[in-house]
């Protein structure tokens, strides 16, 4: 009951929220930080549970925290199951604590209707929620688009100057990378169909389905591509820059910490245990779209005046990592793919929230125009370092864990694709030092004024500061946590790689 | 079955009958545009509530003469055009009260109109057939050019009469040739499976019922016989236009729908490449031209025609017999959903609009900023259009679901493709309307120009919006019920 509680929450609160702008304008935000918090309280007790629910995936046994199946429409074998086992406890977790960061950082900057605002904010949670936690397929997909609605919205009404375009291009890709993956689904259930007779769109009845391997190939493209869509990975990420770069603070939080791992949970969860077979055949190209997307992202965020894009680019080229380490598919790699969602995270999130901070005192996003800001703002600009630094890979924090064990295990996987990704590491450090170069050293413009940084930007910027040391320097207790799950995916994965190297032999 | 069953079983069509008779009494005496509304509403009321009980009568379906079948089936549609009759009728009364002279009439026409998408709803004869669709046709004429506000709805209505006239003249000889062919109009002594192929008989059933077919196209808007749709939807007053977008529609439908099962017409194959290729062109041309509208009404219009095209999609997936059975349900959960939809969205229109002006306030402009001035009927709207996109937690979705079930099982993947590129190019006008009505205004205030909204306006949308959404979330009862008729229509 725990995550539907979360969820009903976080639903509420949104609502409440809205209502209460009636009163007073600025309740809506209390509200929403509020129910963030209890919901956030409501799922620490099942951290401390054993995954007690052993449910058959396969030919392995899977282990849940939680597990919960009713009836939807049962004419079309559709249930609705909520499944938490650690990676979702995770993602859950995540998408929790940037919920309240991300309430935290747009405190002042949303003056119109914020009841409407917060509203959205809640219900994009829900739906993140509820796709980390869906184990039908249908109900899957029904939360997949519900989380874009009110994403929209922030985008569309809060966003700075070019946010329709900007608004309409998330959408359209996402939506329509969507249908495909409806029409995967439906495809599989179909053809599952056909040959057992039963029509369902549950996860576990699906894996270890007897579908052709030329149409399981043929579905696991349209899953894996509405996942890239997401993650995003190169030649699929044009959305990603206006979006990030457009929208509200508070929702630039919400998609690069959040929204962007529901891509890499989508293909760990669904299209590696789903189509093993097909996963093999796709590893190689999907470990060089990645590589490609680390090294094309990393320079493309180099050559951005733009303080907004240059870190939404940055999150092209981190999400490579997830999608290299994925597709490695050993157990190092995974882990720091794993380790590279929660990290890139915290610190994206950070980095977005500093970039806020700086277009609410300067109403610029445009580096040229600042400069020498250390001077002027110390603090601001020991965070901003402290963020940068972890997101180039410094060791002793997070992202460096993440990044470090994805090569490794990517080695063994394939050297020469890791190769090229490793390059990544080098012009990552080029894009993240010019950046702390140009806003805070060098001369000081003399019509700047900057406050530094306040209490409640501190308080936000608190926590993540402290997860990605205690990641870099502890890593351990989140391996234990999703452990259980990827091995699962492992197992899964080498017993049909058994097969289909003895079918190629 | 006893003969005084038989007429039982026609009871929502005598009440709806005599309560046409007494309407025009009432008009007769009371000229008064309240007590005409109210005892439409409270009439159409009664009607649906002797739907619902004979829905519940076990021992259908029962075949009252030759004409006309009760069934689930018929008995579904002629409740959609009820409860659909009954919205625009609260929907329109501000809109018709916001002219001074009297608008009694319209009530008249709609309730005749009903009754005419009633008999389509239960003909199982190309009589009743032939009957329904003029009943409808007629009185729609009117209610077209109903408000004498200038030459703008004279010249929508004209419109609709020619090019109606042509489509149900082309529908008569259809006929003509199907009865040559056949030398019966009773549907359920036409199979087009008896027919020898290179017969003469073979050529007349395809040349009639390629002529009922394109007849039936141009009532159903679809391209290339979509060309009257924008005029006469701009021209119509909104409320007309939501008659004319919802049940004249969907009764044709379930009437083209029953005929092919019962003659199986998808045998055919020379016909259904023929729909194929209508589904095709209504996808892509209608969401196309919809792109370029700045009027919500020529806008609804298109993406109607669009909407129309995923529904034939349905239609071509029933061709498979075995699954068959999902793609009617598909065919029917998808009306259910547009029917609702596109009421509510000529709903929002309706009471945005005036019926004195020279037009109704469709342009996009008039919707700048809507959420800000009026937050409600904004969310309306939303909601609406996005249950027309597709989107989770409106009927829409589940309504684009099953179309999409049904074309993945069996496997028609050309028009899946079609189906996808018009579904993402739909998003784009769709949004637009979003975006418009989100977009807040330099210098308003808020409080400008505001009457209050309707209450039995604003009340019907409301409860239009919640089963929109109620569906979206939990359609399990409603499938289980449309699950159960498309098996009693299919058994026999």
């Amino acid at each position: 009951m725990t995550i539907i509680l979360v969820m009903v929450t976080l639903m509420l609160g949104g609502v409440i929220a809205w209502l209460a702008q009636a009163w007073q304008p600025h309740w809506p935000k209390w509200v929403a930080l509020g129910s963030c918090l209890l919901a956030g309280l409501m799922l620490t007790p099942l951290l401390s549970t054993t995954p007690d629910v052993v449910i058959a995936l396969g030919q392995t046994s899977s282990t849940w925290h939680e597990h919960l199946q009713y009836d939807w429409i049962p004419r079309l074998g559709i249930s609705f199951i909520l499944g938490v086992d650690g990676l979702s406890l995770v993602m859950v977790g995540l998408t929790l604590l940037l919920g309240g960061v991300a309430i935290l950082s747009s405190w002042n900057e949303i003056k119109t209707n914020q009841g409407f605002f917060h509203f959205n904010l809640m219900w994009t949670l829900t739906g993140v929620v509820g796709v980390f936690t869906s184990l039908d397929l249908f109900q899957f997909f029904f939360f997949w688009e519900v989380m874009l609605v009110p994403m929209y919205f922030l985008i569309a009404i809060w966003g700075h100057e070019q946010r329709a375009r900007a608004a309409m291009k998330f959408f359209l890709f996402t939506q329509i990378s969507g249908l495909l993956m409806l029409v995967s689904i439906l495809a599989l259930v179909v053809l599952n169909m056909t040959q057992t007779g039963t029509l369902t769109f549950n996860y576990f009845d699906l894996v270890g389905h007897d579908v052709s391997p030329t149409a399981s190939w043929l579905i696991m493209l349209g899953f894996f591509t509405a996942f890239i869509v997401k993650l995003p990975a190169f030649p699929f990420h044009p959305w990603l820059p206006d979006a990030h770069t457009q929208a509200p603070t508070a929702a630039s939080v919400l998609l690069a910490g959040i929204l962007l791992k529901t891509g890499a949970y989508g293909l760990i969860r669904f299209t590696l245990p789903l189509f093993p077979e097909a996963a093999h055949q796709l590893a190689t190209t999907a470990m060089l779209l990645g590589a490609i997307s680390i090294v094309y992202g990393a320079l493309l965020a180099f050559a951005q005046t733009d303080f907004k894009r240059l870190v939404a680019y940055s999150s092209v080229s981190h999400m490579g990592f997830v999608l290299l380490g994925i597709y490695a598919f050993n157990e190092l790699a995974l882990q720091g793919a794993v380790m590279q969602m929660v990290a890139h995270g915290l610190s994206t999130a950070a980095l977005f929230l500093i970039a806020g901070a700086l277009q609410q005192r300067l109403h610029t996003r445009d580096m040229t125009a600042m400069g020498g800001l250390w001077a002027l703002a110390p603090r601001l600009g020991a965070m901003t370092l402290f963020f940068i630094v972890a997101s180039l890979g410094m060791p002793g924090l997070g992202n460096f864990v993440g990044e470090f064990l994805v090569l490794l295990g990517g080695f063994q996987a394939n050297i020469v694709i890791t190769c090229i990704a490793t390059l990544g590491l080098v012009t990552g450090a080029a894009y993240a030092l010019i950046a702390i170069q140009r806003v805070f050293h060098g001369e000081v413009s003399p019509k700047v004024h900057l406050t530094d940084l306040g209490g409640r930007e501190f308080i936000a910027l608190l926590p993540l500061l402290l997860g990605l040391v205690w990641l870099g320097v502890a890593p351990q207790p989140l391996f234990d946590l999703v452990e259980p799950m990827l091995s699962n995916v492992r197992q899964l994965i080498i017993a049909s790689g058994n097969q289909w190297l003895g079918g190629v032999q | 079955m006893t003969d005084n069953l038989d007429l039982w079983a026609v009871l929502p069509m005598i009440v709806l009958a005599a309560l046409i008779l007494s309407l025009a009494l009432v008009i007769a005496f009371f000229r008064r545009l309240s007590i005409s509304c109210a005892v439409a509403v409270l009439g159409l009321a009664v009607t649906f509530a002797t739907i619902i009980w004979l829905a519940r009568q076990t021992g259908g379906p029962w075949q009252v003469t030759p004409l006309l079948i009760v069934d689930s089936y018929s008995l579904l549609f002629s409740g959609i055009a009820i409860l659909a009759s009954l919205l625009i009728a609260l929907m329109s009364y501000s809109y018709q009260a916001s002219r001074g002279d009297h608008q009694d009439e319209f009530y008249l026409l709609l309730l005749l109109a009903t009754l005419g998408g009633m008999t389509l709803a239960m003909s199982a004869h190309f009589a009743s057939l032939i009957l329904g669709l003029e009943l409808l046709g007629v009185s729609l004429y009117a209610m077209i050019s109903f408000p004498s506000r200038g030459l703008f709805s004279l010249e929508a209505g004209l419109k609709y009469l020619i090019l109606s006239g042509v489509s149900s003249a082309l529908i008569l000889f259809g006929i003509a040739l199907l009865y040559g062919a056949f030398g019966s109009l009773a549907f359920g002594d036409l199979n087009f499976q008896q027919i020898e192929p290179g017969s003469d008989e073979h050529w007349m059933t395809l040349a009639g019922s390629a002529l009922l077919l394109a007849g039936m196209a141009f009532k159903l808007s679809l391209v290339p016989f979509h060309m009257w749709t924008p005029d006469v939807y701009e021209g119509a007053p909104a409320p007309t236009t939501a008659f004319l977008g919802t049940v004249s529609k969907a009764c044709i439908f379930a009437v083209l729908l029953r005929l092919f099962i019962n003659v199986d017409g998808f045998s055919d194959h020379t016909l259904m490449t023929g729909l194929y290729w209508l589904a095709v062109f209504s996808i892509l041309i209608g969401n196309i031209l919809a792109l370029m509208q700045t009027s919500i009404k020529r806008l609804l219009a298109y993406s109607s025609t669009a909407q129309l095209g995923y529904l034939m999609v349905a239609f071509i997936a029933a061709s498979a017999l075995p699954g068959r059975e999902l793609a009617v349900e598909a065919a029917v959960m998808f009306v259910i959903a547009y029917v609702l939809t596109t009421l509510g969205a000529f709903g929002v229109v309706t009471l945005m609009s005036v019926a004195d002006a020279e037009h109704d306030t469709d342009e996009l402009s008039a919707y700048v900023g809507l959420f800000w001035r009026r937050p409600l009927l904004a969310s309306f709207m939303t909601a609406m259009l996005l249950s027309l996109a597709g989107i989770p937690l409106t009927a829409g979705f589940i309504g684009k679901f099953y179309i999409f079930t049904t074309g993945v099982q069996n496997q028609l993947w050309s028009l899946l493709t079609i189906l996808v590129v018009g579904s993402g190019i739909g998003l784009f006008y769709y949004l637009r309307v979003v975006y418009a009505m989100a977009r807040p205004v330099d210098g308003d205030d808020g409080t400008a120009t505001l009457n209050t909204l309707p209450i039995t306006g604003s009340w019907a949308l409301l409860l239009v919006t919640l089963v929109l959404i109620g569906l979206g979330v939990y359609p399990t009862p409603l499938v289980n019920w449309v699950s159960q008729m498309t098996q009693e229509l299919l058994c026999c």
